[in-house]
């Protein structure tokens, strides 16, 4: 039972919230990103989320340390999300990482399907298509008016002239409007055995299915053009 | 009521203890990664590419003395720079290219996908490690040394680094991986960002400056994950900042003669958030322009800002329009420590630095410099006409040097 009186989520069964707990706590990464809390709230002066939003990273890393399963459960779904993972709070003075326990909290949230990770991450899901599809975060035909409506006219005249500007570049690579630069079959193709190899395609699956159905289309083929059947691919670290 | 004093007293009184120099005695109070690294190699368990001759040595965080190569490097290029700042990634090359250095720009290069994992966390250690690990691979087998031209990139592959070296069952998934890929499991001897090549390079790039900077105001931007990702791993100097802060971009600026001004909120991130910069913009917006660009003009009024990373341009820069349009106090052009290195050295600013693609009006800060904007921009649309009517396929290096 949580010390708090207005907490939240005290629906959902201890057993759960300690489960997550437990598999961040089990992260190799957990011992160097946690090393004590002084409580000084430095981290919290360097954060930038905490200016704008509800949002401590020092109640992160004291939630870790006393062990508190309720309220990391609150934070994982009300709170984890608005971290910039710029890692300015590693200026804390015992060298902890408030942003590195955010990744591992969110790699978990996001295992096991949360609802409040596929809220957070609705809108960005066509960027993990970009990225996982062709090896490149952003491309230049994102640069559209209607995406980027506040950075101005300059994005305007880039949507209007992006053929004939990036053709407008010297270095070969970049003559690319749907890639940031030209990633070659071969990569993509070394790239789809290591999401597969490391059950990142199942994971798509369990946030957004429709993006994780193109996906496998997409990779089904590329994979199939060169002789692999995408289904000999298990994930290994299941094993 | 109660006045505050807010001017510097008239008089200076010397101090009576007489000044004292902190001197380094001890031991930097973290392992030495290099080492660790040989020790896998000598195990067989992993290959160490290590960094091609001739070298340049720049001093770290804790005094170590980390090695930068010269030349024959692997460009591992930026998603954002190449998709939304060209002239970023084409004044790394330029600069390259003005120097005789060489260098391989691969299409066999994926992102490190780190973008992307600290947006989303839809990934594992495994498959990033993997993808590091791939891209090191292709670099050894094409015969390059790895120059890693994103901060995140930078910052999240010493983070793999770390984890290779700690945890055996992650090399091992790694090895796995690599042998289905049938790729060898490379790992480069230091993991070298391109500012600290131009960093290096500075004085070089000094001898061949063109133009005088010496009327510019310029403020600098430290990119998060070059100096808090691993910390000990970027560049200080004693004699900058007293070695209290990265000496990345101040070094080039003071070696070009421009002035360096400093603020209050150097430390602040840009707010780039990189899932807000893409769907959560009012964060990344407010953030970047009443912490950052209104603090530098209050403080510094600068000519420009200057950075090192993809982010923390397109942030600066493109949160700019908004504000503006709220009558807010900013209008500060912002660009890469490459596209100014490559302005000083006569790079054309739209056929190299590619300055149409940013948002703040540099106009004002290109006539300072004392470049022909008008005439600049004529030229490249005259090379842009000819490649809409099918006369040229695209622009080439000898094309962009036509000043």
């Amino acid at each position: 039972m949580s010390i708090y009186t207005d907490a939240k989520y005290m629906d959902v069964p201890y057993e759960d919230k300690l489960k997550l707990f437990k598999e961040v706590k089990d992260d190799m990464r957990y011992d160097h990103n946690l090393y004590g809390c002084y409580e000084c709230g430095i981290c919290v002066a360097a954060c930038p989320s905490a200016r704008f939003y509800d949002f401590s990273p020092r109640v992160f890393a004291q939630i870790m340390a006393r062990e508190d399963v309720d309220t990391f459960y609150e934070l994982m779904n009300d709170s984890v999300w608005d971290c910039s993972q710029c890692y300015s709070c590693t200026r804390c003075p015992r060298q902890n990482s408030p942003g590195g326990i955010i990744l591992m909290m969110r790699d978990a949230a996001v295992r096991a399907g949360l609802q409040s990770a596929k809220d957070a991450l609705r809108a960005y899901s066509r960027i993990i298509y970009k990225v996982m599809s062709t090896g490149t975060q952003v491309a230049p035909d994102m640069l559209q008016p209607d995406f980027f409506p506040d950075w101005g006219t300059d994005v305007k005249a880039v949507a209007e002239n992006l053929d004939v500007w990036r053709r407008a570049i010297p270095p070969e690579t970049l003559h690319t409007t749907e890639l940031a630069w030209d990633v070659s079959e071969k990569t993509r193709l070394e790239l789809y055995m290591i999401w597969k190899l490391t059950g990142n395609l199942e994971l798509i699956e369990g946030i957004d299915e429709g993006i994780y159905m193109i996906l496998e289309e997409v990779m089904e083929e590329l994979l199939d053009d060169n002789g692999y059947d995408i289904d000999d691919f298990e994930n290994i670290l299941e094993e | 009521m109660v006045t505050i004093a807010t001017q510097t007293p008239a008089v200076h009184t010397e101090s009576k203890v007489p000044m004292k120099e902190f001197v380094r005695k001890g031991e930097p109070p973290t392992e030495d990664y290099r080492e660790k690294l040989f020790e896998l190699e000598a195990k067989g368990e992993l290959e160490v590419q290590r960094v091609p001759e001739p070298i340049m040595e720049v001093e770290t965080k804790y005094g170590r003395k980390k090695k930068i190569p010269v030349e024959h490097t692997w460009h591992h290029k930026s998603c954002g720079q190449c998709g939304h700042i060209p002239g970023y990634s084409t004044s790394i090359f330029w600069l390259h290219r003005q120097f005789g250095l060489d260098y391989f720009d691969p299409k066999d290069q994926s992102s490190c996908t780190a973008w992307n994992y600290y947006a989303s966390s839809t990934s594992n250690s495994a498959a990033q490690a993997a993808i590091a690990v791939r891209n090191f691979a292709q670099a050894k087998l094409d015969g390059y040394f790895p120059l890693i031209h994103c901060g995140t990139s930078f910052g999240h592959y010493k983070e793999t680094r770390e984890e290779i070296i700690h945890h055996p069952e992650l090399r091992d998934q790694v090895r796995r991986i690599m042998d289905r890929l049938k790729m060898p499991f490379v790992f480069p001897e230091e993991i070298v960002h391109y500012s600290e090549w131009v960093h290096a390079m500075r004085h070089r790039i000094a001898e061949r400056q063109v133009l005088d900077f010496s009327n510019l105001t310029i403020t600098v931007h430290p990119a998060c994950h070059y100096h808090k990702l691993v910390v000990e791993d970027a560049i200080y100097d004693r004699e900058l900042y007293d070695g209290q802060r990265t000496a990345i971009v101040t070094g080039l600026v003071e070696a070009l003669g421009a002035n360096a001004a400093d603020y209050s909120t150097w430390h602040d991130c840009c707010g780039f958030g990189f899932r807000h910069i893409l769907v959560s913009r009012d964060f990344s917006r407010s953030f970047s322009t009443i912490r950052k660009i209104e603090r530098m003009k209050e403080e510094a009024d600068p000519d420009i800002t200057l950075t090192h990373d993809t982010g923390c341009v397109t942030t600066l820069d493109k949160s700019q329009f908004a504000a503006q349009a709220h009558g807010r106090n900013v209008g500060i052009p912002v660009m890469s420590d490459a596209q100014f290195a490559a302005l000083s050295m006569g790079a054309h600013p739209y056929n190299v630095c590619q300055l149409h693609w940013h948002g703040v009006d540099n106009k004002p800060v290109l006539e300072k410099m004392g470049i022909d904007h008008a005439k600049a921009w004529g030229e490249f649309e005259a090379i842009a006409e000819r490649i809409e009517s099918g006369e040229l396929d695209f622009m080439t290096w000898e094309d962009a040097d036509v000043n």
